[in-house]
């Protein structure tokens, strides 16, 4: 921090970076808190039936569920590889 | 039926058994009768910090087992004698602590005691679990550090859905950020999440600021809690935040920096 900072009172710490970092970390780890407890191993085992006929790496396969007031909605999307 | 409040984190090092025995002794201090039960099996220390690790013979876990009566285990605080501590085994598995040994625990000491607080051990395994499981409270308490708050959100979350309340559909355990080791003049060069962030952050009601302060050290290292050592800036803090949590109105102290006058800082380096 220079002397001029000083006499402004600028702030040139870490903390800025601190919050922000957290914000993202915290709001995306609060969006997967909701889902329920199987949705990793369904997404393993749709993998792994996918697998026997199609080749794809696990980011393909995306599970999600999206509740609403009166019913939930599984969305599932596989990306299927170019032929 | 007795309050029972779970002092809790995720994190470990941020200062639970400091906390959970200043807050012991100051909702004793006022006169309820209180007991304190560490739950970090294996790795007993709220009683070195209560200073009674020397009158130890019976433990939580003897009591859960049916080796000991609850009045065999229970130690007398020789300071505050409204205050009970329940000391954890050192020597038995985690697993040894079972929900329904828990319960029954709990459910005869609600019989007698106005204030059950619940000491949790680090991280989220079974320890931690059964410290808040029965929790009407918790006391999160957090440092202005990354990794802590990041573990106080995901506490956050275990309480919201695993705790007997979430379970029982009861209304929701009632939470309680306690800042600790926090450091207004590091806040003030923008070196430190001021407690505004950390609040916007987990978005829970503030029970209050504990300054970083040696005094912590120097009350453990003779085993008395830090709410006693009343000429403190951390024990005023501590005050504080147990009449808050007793429902007293207390303005919220130790959040900013002393201004220090230009020939103190030049002659103290700022």
């Amino acid at each position: 921090m220079s002397i001029l900072d000083y006499f402004r009172g600028k702030k040139s710490g870490t903390a800025n970076v601190a919050k922000e970092r957290l914000q993202i970390i915290v709001a995306h780890e609060r969006g997967q808190r909701d889902q329920p407890d199987y949705l990793p191993q369904l997404q393993q085992e749709l993998l792994a039936v996918i697998r026997k006929y199609v080749q794809i790496s696990d980011d393909m396969v995306q599970v999600e569920v999206d509740r609403n007031d009166s019913c939930s909605v599984l969305e599932l999307n596989v990306t299927l590889p170019e032929r | 039926m007795a309050r029972i409040i779970v002092v809790t984190s995720g994190k470990g090092g941020v200062g639970k058994t400091t906390t959970s025995a200043s807050i012991s002794t100051g909702i004793a201090k006022r006169g309820h009768k209180t007991v304190v039960i560490d739950f970090d099996v294996g790795l007993r220390n709220l009683d070195l910090i209560m200073n009674c690790e020397r009158r130890v013979v019976y433990d939580f876990v003897n009591v859960i087992q049916g080796e000991a009566t609850l009045n065999q285990a229970l130690i007398r605080d020789k300071r505050v004698d409204t205050l009970y501590i329940l000391p954890t085994s050192q020597t038995r598995e985690k697993e040894a602590l079972t929900k329904e040994g828990v319960e029954k625990v709990i459910n005869e000491l609600s019989e007698t005691f106005d204030y059950i607080i619940c000491d949790s051990p680090a991280g989220i395994e079974h320890g931690a679990m059964m410290a808040l499981y029965y929790a009407d409270e918790a006391v999160v308490v957090t440092n202005p550090e990354v990794s802590s708050v990041r573990d106080s959100d995901r506490i956050l979350g275990i309480l919201q859905s695993k705790s007997r309340r979430a379970e029982t559909g009861q209304e929701p355990v009632k939470e309680h950020l306690l800042l600790t080791r926090y450091n207004p003049e590091r806040v003030d060069r923008g070196e430190m999440l001021s407690v505004a962030d950390v609040e916007e952050i987990l978005a829970i009601p503030l029970l209050g600021v504990i300054p970083e302060s040696q005094i912590v050290l120097n009350s453990s290292n003779q085993g008395l809690p830090v709410i006693l050592e009343m000429e403190s800036d951390a024990g005023q803090a501590y005050d504080d935040a147990v009449a808050r949590l007793l429902g007293e109105e207390r303005e919220q102290r130790f959040m900013t920096s002393q201004k220090k006058g230009f020939f103190s800082r030049m002659f103290k380096g700022g």
